[in-house]
């Protein structure tokens, strides 16, 4: 077995440490992501709403 | 410390201070995380007991306990809340929730997942496991309760007095281990007369924990900016309807 491929196994445990890691990134970016993205709509929003008040005033 | 708070407290000088530590913090949280992942996959040793199944402790010991930490936060900024009713604090906990949910829940997947190997059993109801069980429990709870009511104030105070009740539940996780018998291991980092880890193992390991600490910290801001940038919409939305000349007798804009 190439190196690679071995530390790929993880010693017969490749079925559950893999996605033990996957779960992990997939909860943790995806709450990252969740988050970055309200943000910048909240952003997006501030902006359009002050513009306009802005235009009336 | 009391008095950088107060200071922090102001939501115009908060968004001023996170938004200079923001650009800092989040690339901070990506490359120690990195550099935790290479450590805990390609540098900490097998164990000579659970061979590689061992790395799964890198995900999961670090998540549980920033699921306690985040609980700490959500339940301060609860107490804050609710004696001094600082819209900040209010925000900090709410903004809190979801991530501590987030982290309880790798806690819980990742468990389970080093349980099958281990134990042979994917979910044992023994003392541990039920009271972060419990705990994720809490976290929904109190982010359903905060957006449950139409008035914002009163589900705030409904989730921020159920976070306080929540609060009897972090001993009871902590020391769980140590008043029954149970299944998962007792700790081998905060302990008395220090961790009995090997170093090798332990260093991984706080590093790894440094980095969902940063993250968290980094997505707390965020959060909290985002919710402060929706409510200023909201204040400006409304300046923006046309003011009645007089006072109805009912102002609600729907029945209008």
């Amino acid at each position: 077995m190439s190196g690679l491929a071995e530390w790929a196994a993880m010693g017969g445990y490749a079925a559950f440490v893999w996605p033990a890691y996957a779960v992990a990134g997939a909860a943790l970016g995806g709450m990252a992501l969740q988050s970055w993205r309200r943000y910048r709509a909240s952003i997006r929003a501030l902006d359009r709403l002050s513009g306009s008040a802005g235009s009336r005033r | 410390m009391a008095t950088m708070i107060s200071r922090l407290a102001n939501p115009a000088r908060f968004m001023r201070v996170s938004g200079a530590v923001l650009p800092v913090l989040a690339p901070a949280a990506a490359l120690v995380l990195v550099l935790g992942l290479y450590l805990a996959l390609f540098v900490a040793p097998p164990d000579y007991q659970q061979g590689e199944s061992v790395r799964i402790m890198f995900v999961h010991v670090p998540a549980a306990w920033l699921a306690l930490l985040v609980y700490l936060v959500v339940a301060l900024g609860s107490a804050v809340a609710l004696v001094w009713r600082h819209p900040l604090a209010e925000i900090a906990a709410q903004a809190a929730a979801p991530l501590g949910a987030a982290f309880t829940l790798v806690c819980l997947v990742t468990g389970s997942l080093w349980g099958r190997p281990m134990w042979g059993a994917w979910w044992v109801w023994d003392a541990r496991l039920t009271s972060v069980l419990v705990l994720f429990f809490l976290y929904l709870g109190y982010i359903a309760l905060a957006n449950a009511f139409d008035d914002p104030g009163r589900g705030g105070r409904a989730a921020s007095v159920l976070a306080l009740v929540g609060v009897v539940n972090l001993p009871i996780i902590k020391f769980s281990v140590d008043w029954w018998n149970t299944l998962h291991q007792a700790g081998s980092v905060f302990r008395m007369g220090g961790p009995t880890i090997d170093r090798s193992m332990l260093i991984p390991l706080l590093v790894m924990a440094l980095g969902y600490m940063l993250l968290f910290a980094a997505l707390l801001l965020v959060r909290m900016r985002t919710a402060l940038n929706e409510r200023k919409a909201r204040a400006l939305q409304l300046s923006a309807l046309p003011s009645p000349a007089a006072p109805l007798p009912n102002p609600s804009p729907v029945l209008r």
